[in-house]
């Protein structure tokens, strides 16, 4: 098992309420396990608890247990935590290094601090540019990117780590939607070629739906509904939950309430929207085409 | 005519050391107006956007407001007239308290103590953040953090508003909160402007959607005309998708339903029409 939590109780510094408030999760290798919920409801401290960053660099007290790679996350020094776990944080401006000149180096920066050779730091960097699309963007300032771009090469950076586990909060909530699908399929290689457990918090439940092996609501840092994918998102609690069920799903309910599930019949709206509509003519971060305008 | 809120000229723009980011954007949009400003990541909708408010200046070109030429007026003048809520809160928060962070724009504006704490009351109210006044913006989480950054935008109750994804890491109930929000201020006749990737509160919150491609505009229509099967390739080519609303209307033959309830609308409308 890469995570292992049971009930896991955890307070920030100098409060008392605990943001966790009793969590059981596994993440199994080669899993994608998705957590939605309300806005509050503890999804990012989720996050720092799983990688071990809560309470490892950030403090506070943490109850019950959380194994990562078998052992509690308590007992683990920050780089230890670090080469088993890859976090993206939800603002992910904040997680670029501010020490690189280029994109380049910027995903090199973890890789370079795991030690590893230069052939090997070369591929991480490369396979993770080309696994988001983003080499056209490998010589731009870190500093001076879109806040689409910077989530992109934040993700770079985590997944050139190549880690057992990875923790996203919200990895697409700045991207385009052919952007979000792109990552959608890059998380989904990951864990079925590399093995690697995800954990995914989103808010875009329709993304969910389609990478996603299992899917926790998190409600008041407790989890109150866990179970198969489509199973957790027809539920019809989900919305009583505060999380907004897929387009698929509210569209298919909304069509019978008006008494019109007929008109539907033989349509799979879930294969519908993946549909591609057309072929995007512009690379990310390619160059401006020049000529008559559009 | 009266004059338009924003009117800009032929403006391009080149950050320094970068790559070109707008490139002869020609643009109108009348006191009023619900406008959302779609495309891909990096084609430049952040940049035109702050162009409004004098964050930055063309490179070539004119943006006036209200009939004025931004030229070289102070950000701090414009701010009278132009509110802008960023992507990112954390480039925006600084106070040590929510209503410290609200009061700062209106106190800046020289409102009297009264109207003042009114407009920052209402601003916090309006966001969701009563009962907050006195927590350090970075107690909140990250979601709130954007509430209390588009309540400092709020509180300057400025003719002109623009958001910048604000439906960013906002939860069904925070989007509709925002979407009530878009429809508030245009019922009181402010001119809303956001930047988003949320086709679905493109379609269902705005009146007009320019999209962005590299630097221009490669459409400007209604939601019907920009998420009609017509427009696809012109959306993909800035890797944007319509709705599933729109993809199952056409699917149906049922021409452009941008939005949820128009699907059902044409639904239930062709079923009545067939007996």
């Amino acid at each position: 098992m890469t995570l292992r939590m049971r009930d896991a109780r955890y307070a920030y510094a100098g409060t008392s309420r605990q943001v966790l408030a009793g969590v059981d999760l596994d993440v199994e290798a080669g899993r994608v396990v998705a957590v939605v919920g309300p806005n509050e409801a503890g999804k990012s401290t989720l996050c720092l608890v799983a990688a071990g960053l809560a309470p490892i660099a950030i403090g506070g007290r943490l109850e019950g247990s959380v194994l990562l790679a078998g052992d509690e996350t308590a007992g683990l020094a920050a780089h230890q935590a670090a080469q088993r776990c890859g976090i993206l944080f939800q603002n992910s401006a904040t997680q670029l290094s501010g020490t690189t000149s280029t994109v380049w180096e910027e995903i090199a920066f973890g890789p370079r601090n795991l030690g590893l050779d230069i052939g090997a730091i070369v591929e991480h960097v490369e396979g993770a540019m080309a696994t988001l699309d983003i080499a056209g963007l490998a010589e731009r300032d870190p500093q001076r990117l879109s806040g689409g771009q910077a989530q992109l090469v934040a993700l770079a950076s985590v997944l050139a780590l190549q880690p057992s586990l990875l923790v996203l909060d919200e990895p697409t909530s700045q991207l385009d939607p052919a952007g979000t699908r792109l990552v959608g399929k890059a998380l989904s290689r990951f864990a079925a070629e590399n093995g690697t457990a995800i954990l995914l918090v989103e808010h875009k439940t329709g993304l969910v739906a389609r990478i996603a092996d299992e899917v926790a609501v998190l409600v008041g840092g407790r989890i109150v509904q866990h179970g198969p994918t489509a199973e957790v998102l027809a539920n019809p609690a989900l919305a009583e939950q505060g999380v907004d069920p897929p387009p698929a799903v509210r569209i298919e309910r909304a069509v019978a309430a008006a008494g019109r599930s007929g008109d539907l019949a033989g349509l799979d709206l879930a294969a519908l929207e993946m549909e591609p509509i057309a072929n995007p003519s512009l690379p990310i971060g390619a160059p401006l085409p020049t000529g008559t305008p559009a | 005519m009266s004059e338009p809120a924003i009117l800009v000229e032929n403006v391009s723009f080149d950050y320094p050391r970068g790559p070109r980011a707008l490139d002869g954007i020609a643009l109108r949009i009348d006191v009023g107006e619900r406008v959302a400003v779609v495309g891909q990541n990096g084609s430049g909708k952040s940049t035109l956007v702050r162009q409004f408010n004098g964050l930055l200046r063309p490179t070539v070109g004119t943006v006036s407001i209200n009939g004025r030429p931004i030229g070289r007026r102070h950000v701090a003048e414009l701010a009278r007239e132009v509110g802008l809520a960023f992507q990112n809160p954390d480039r925006q928060i600084f106070a040590g308290s929510v209503r410290a962070e609200v009061a700062f724009g209106p106190r800046n504006l020289g409102l009297s103590q009264s109207e003042r704490d009114a407009a920052v009351e209402r601003a916090i109210v309006t966001v969701g953040l009563d009962g907050d006044e006195g927590t350090n913006p970075y107690d909140l989480g990250f979601s709130r953090r954007k509430c209390l950054a588009l309540a400092s935008i709020l509180a300057m109750e400025t003719p002109i508003v623009i958001l910048d994804e604000p439906t960013t890491g906002q939860d069904a109930r925070g989007i509709d909160r925002v979407k009530r929000i878009v429809s508030d201020l245009s019922a009181a006749g402010r001119t809303v402007i956001a930047v988003s990737h949320d086709m679905r509160f493109v379609a269902e919150s705005f009146e007009r959607v320019i999209v962005m491609r590299a630097g221009r505009i490669v459409l400007d229509g209604t939601p019907a005309e920009a998420f009609a099967d017509a427009a696809w390739p012109t959306l993909a080519s800035t890797y944007l998708e319509p709705p599933l609303a729109a993809r199952v209307g056409a699917r149906l033959g049922l021409g452009t339903t941008p939005t949820e309830a128009s699907l059902v609308g044409a639904l239930v409308e062709r079923a009545a029409d067939g007996r």
